[in-house]
């Protein structure tokens, strides 16, 4: 998979459209994490999903897209919504959404990224992957699913359940400790 | 399609919630931060996928499995956030510092000046009376704490 690799001065329309997509997900995220905002941080996130979503739909896996969607999306960052406005975060402009150590948090992630940047381009240059056939539409993936990966999956809904009972229990607050 | 393209962007997303999570200080945010990192995660597996053409597509199940995690992540960081909230009336981390092995120094004068030791809102936590919900119960289920801290509380609320 690694004998001939394409130029990259000529990309592929669908290396154009990935480019864009991951630019606009980069970008959002960015906002995401600057913004003196609570709210549009949410809604800047929402951009970032959808866009991740797109790109994994060009990388050809479109039940993980639509998952994307349904859960990032739908579920996730309604739920995170009903956390900012739970805690009576102010919905305006707020000063003080960020900690005092911006200076050494923005060096640390600039050095991960170029570390990651770096071995990343030097490790995977010559690889190239071309997308000619669908692999990740949900037949595929399900029957991947329920043939191998049925006991993870079996105990992943157990995690889930554990996780969300627990969550339940936590909120409420009429549910005592044993005294 | 080349597989570092993937893996660039992955990379980037992985850097800005590394920078969300040290850099920000309202809770819900450091989430949203480590949910970009999740994603990042998410974007490499899809593309490794692709790319090895794996017979049991170990990565995007993978990728469902990561996103079944982080919704109950998510849902179970809220939960914490929000008992935090009705026990402080506070969601910012930096003010969030009874585990500290130091006592709180002079540059959080709120929680310096609560007379009582660093493990008083943990007993305050517990013995808090069930059933009462509202700013009254948060105010009253601190018996422990100083003068500030309840002043503080009825004042956010």
């Amino acid at each position: 998979m690694t004998e001939t690799v394409p130029s990259y001065l000529s990309p592929t329309g669908q290396e154009i459209v990935f480019l864009l997509l991951g630019a606009v997900a980069v970008g959002s995220a960015l906002l995401v994490v600057v913004t003196r905002q609570l709210v549009h941080a949410a809604l800047w996130l929402v951009l970032c999903f959808g866009a991740l979503a797109g790109c994994y739909l060009v990388l050809t896996a479109e039940f993980v897209a639509w998952v994307q969607v349904l859960i990032y999306v739908g579920a996730v960052v309604v739920l995170l919504l009903f956390g900012i406005m739970l805690t009576r975060a102010p919905i305006g402009r707020a000063a003080d959404l960020d900690s005092g150590n911006k200076i050494v948090a923005a060096v640390v992630a600039i050095a991960t990224a170029v570390v990651l940047v770096t071995v990343v381009v030097d490790g995977f240059r010559t690889a190239y992957a071309p997308l000619d056939s669908a692999t990740g539409s949900a037949k595929e993936l399900g029957s991947a699913v329920f043939r191998n990966w049925v006991l993870p999956f079996e105990a992943l809904s157990v995690l889930l359940l554990a996780a969300l009972i627990g969550a339940i229990v936590i909120s409420r607050t009429d549910i005592r400790g044993r005294d | 399609m080349h597989v570092v393209y993937p893996a660039i962007v992955s990379a980037l997303l992985f850097s800005i919630g590394v920078y969300g999570v040290l850099a920000r200080r309202n809770t819900i945010l450091v989430l949203m931060s480590v949910e970009l990192m999740l994603n990042a995660v998410n974007l490499n597996l899809v593309a490794f996928d692709v790319w090895l053409r794996d017979r049991l597509h170990g990565g995007q199940v993978l990728t469902l499995f990561v996103i079944v995690i982080a919704a109950a992540e998510v849902g179970l960081g809220l939960a914490i956030v929000l008992a935090l909230y009705r026990n402080r009336r506070t969601v910012d981390l930096d003010r969030l510092r009874t585990l500290a092995e130091t006592p709180p120094s002079a540059a959080d004068p709120a929680s310096a000046a609560s007379p009582t030791g660093p493990d008083s809102p943990a007993v305050a936590g517990r013995g808090r009376p069930g059933g009462e919900g509202g700013p009254p119960a948060g105010a009253a289920a601190a018996p422990g704490a100083g003068p500030e801290r309840v002043a503080r509380a009825e004042e956010t609320s």
